[in-house]
């Protein structure tokens, strides 16, 4: 790797943390705009842990998104205030609930493990819709109070505590997941999504690999969903949707998978896109979101991240053509 | 007592039959080609709004359900043609993906079209009154949904069973490399069967609208039930579709009936256990054994 190279790989890598803060500075009356797109990027990103890199077909993420939301909110109604527990007690759901749902369904895999995932979320949703008693079913959970974060940083409407606390528990997030995709055994992961029986062969526990990731993209996603409580101050029952694991999906993919970085550029063009076009008119995002869906898979298989070498692959081809004339 | 169990088993068979019908397309679909395709609740949307649009402004109501399998055929031709060839070859992944975006397009365009409001089809006036069947008055639609399943049941069981294009159909789902080997032309059986599969559902869409309310959510909403459908009965196997559509039906109306908190639960617990227990489902083809 030449020096340039180097440098430039420096660059990006500060890239969205720098954008994070001058973006803190610069559009102080958007903050919460960008919380929400900070949520979403630790979302996708735990789903590109068991997604992209252990090739889990799940379209049941909204599950411990929702989980860990509904577990922040009625921990601060409930017990205490605290945002700081309460996260830790959404994680501590998220990952019982994703160690017990991983041991039952991993064995499977392909369709019946997607309707395995499929199903269990439904449950989910049906039972937040029924006992509204403790989740206000489609009211959504409301009246969530918290104090300050170390009993020092007050939440206040514009947003900046919340925006901060965003920012450090997704860089905490992002570090720990980018030590596990480049460690031993997140190769073995990536071995295990191309071929599971030839890593059985080798002598890899594959079903206790998976339970692993899937356990700690569980935690992550249960974090996103206390972090979107703690922000909003409000679970709408929409957490737990097909619609929710849909989205989040597609933030990853249009980022690109198996990048980490895939979710940041996801996250935001997504979000960015979604406001832009449902101000011109509320069911046009959902249009633009399924054709840049259909256009990604079609056209680069990497996610938007691949764009510049799809286009390089392009000009290859051309130059390869025009030379065989 | 009797009469009463009798009520129930033609709720769950009439509500079964239209899960058979849509879901039917899915699995030879997805039985023949591998593929992971979530966008088939779509066609059956759609078919259901043409059947609406047509209805609400004075068409015949039998012409409205040729002409929704019509549209939805085409629709299926040309999609299948232009969007799906490239993904066989492609990973799950890509598949899934790329058919949630169908998924999210026809939302957004009949949302658009449409408005977001349910969408009703008007059935025919003799359609919407109970008829006195022996034992009790039952609604004359639920008859004509059993009745219309039937008749398209056994016509696709004769067809597959003994045409040539079903000995085709069934020895490319069975085998696509060896079918291929002999000289069929799968990719062409596939574009017919999918044309063929989208029709259904669009039918399917646009009768049993009455049970199966149209509005922009259908197609995500209702795709979980059609996908349970394929996948319990086993992927590419009609008779398993049609044995798993008529058993959800019927445990779908009896949950209802008398634990209507839990019913969804009752559902989703089934197949929870019925795909931990047996992962390739209830009557897999031979060559998923």
């Amino acid at each position: 790797m030449t020096r340039v190279r180097r440098g430039l790989a420096a660059i990006g890598h500060a890239l969205p943390w720098a954008v994070a803060i001058v973006y803190f500075y610069a559009a102080a009356s958007y903050l919460s705009f960008g919380t929400h797109v900070m949520i979403w990027i630790l979302f996708a990103m735990s789903l590109d842990l068991a997604l992209g890199y252990a090739g889990i077909l799940t379209l049941g993420h909204a599950g411990f998104f929702g989980l860990g939301a509904y577990a922040a909110g009625l921990f601060a109604i409930h017990l205490s205030p605290d945002p700081i527990l309460g996260h830790l007690a959404a994680i501590g759901a998220a990952v019982l609930f994703g160690a017990v749902s991983g041991a039952m369904i991993l064995h499977t895999s392909g369709v019946t493990l997607l309707m395995l995932t499929l199903a269990i979320v439904s449950v989910m949703s049906e039972y937040a819709n029924q006992a509204r008693a403790l989740t206000g079913g489609d009211d959504g959970l409301q009246g969530i109070r918290l104090g300050p974060i170390f009993g020092i940083f007050e939440f206040n409407i514009f947003g900046k505590t919340a925006y901060v606390y965003a920012l450090i528990v997704l860089f905490s997030w992002f570090l720990l997941a980018w030590r596990i995709v480049h460690s031993p055994f997140g190769r073995s992961l990536d071995g295990i999504r191309q071929n599971p029986r030839r890593m059985r062969a080798i002598g890899t526990p594959v079903w206790w690999r998976l339970l692993a990731i899937y356990t700690i993209s569980a935690a992550m996603a249960g974090s996103a969903g206390a972090l979107s409580a703690h922000a909003t101050r409000f679970v709408g029952l929409s957490v737990l949707s097909l619609l929710t694991s849909g989205i989040v999906t597609v933030v990853l993919i249009l980022g690109g998978t198996r990048r980490i970085y895939g979710a940041f550029l996801g996250a935001t063009i997504y979000f960015v896109v979604q406001d832009y076009s449902a101000k011109i008119s509320p069911f046009f995002w959902e249009f633009v979101v399924g054709f840049m869906l259909i256009a990604t898979v079609l056209l680069f298989e990497g996610g938007l991240l691949d764009l510049g070498p799809a286009v390089l692959r392009l000009r290859d081809r051309w130059r390869v053509a025009r030379e065989q004339k | 007592m009797l009469s009463f169990a009798l009520t129930i088993l033609l709720d769950g068979i009439s509500y079964g039959m239209i899960l058979f019908l849509i879901s039917v397309g899915l699995t030879v679909t997805m039985g023949l080609m591998r593929i992971v395709n979530l966008a088939h609740g779509s066609f059956a949307m759609i078919g259901g709004y043409v059947a609406g649009y047509l209805t609400q402004h004075g068409g015949n109501f039998y012409l409205a359900v040729l002409a929704a399998a019509a549209v939805t055929a085409m629709l299926g031709g040309i999609v299948e043609m232009t969007i799906y060839r490239p993904l066989y070859r492609k990973g799950e992944l890509a598949q899934v993906l790329l058919t949630v975006g169908i998924v999210f397009v026809a939302t957004g365009a009949i949302t658009g079209v449409f408005g977001a409001f349910p969408y009703p089809v008007v059935f025919p006036a003799y359609l919407t009154r109970p008829i006195d069947i022996g034992f009790r008055d039952y609604p004359a639609y639920r008859l004509f949904l059993i009745a219309a399943g039937a008749v398209i049941a056994a016509a696709l069981w004769f067809v597959i069973d003994n045409s040539i294009y079903g000995a085709r159909l069934r020895a490319a789902v069975d085998n696509p490399r060896m079918a291929r080997a002999v000289g069929m032309n799968v990719s062409l059986l596939f574009t017919g069967t999918f044309v063929v599969g989208c029709a259904l559902a669009g039918l399917g869409g646009a009768i049993g609208a009455g049970i199966l309310s149209l509005e922009p959510a259908y197609a995500l909403k209702y795709i979980v039930l059609f996908l349970v459908v394929v996948i319990v009965g086993g992927e590419g196997s009609v008779e398993g579709s049609f044995v798993a559509a008529m058993a959800l039906g019927i445990i779908d109306t009896i949950g209802k009936y008398f634990v209507a908190e839990a019913a969804p639960y009752l559902l989703y617990a089934a197949v929870f256990g019925l795909l931990l227990w047996r992962p390739s489902g209830l009557l897999p083809p031979k060559s998923a054994i």
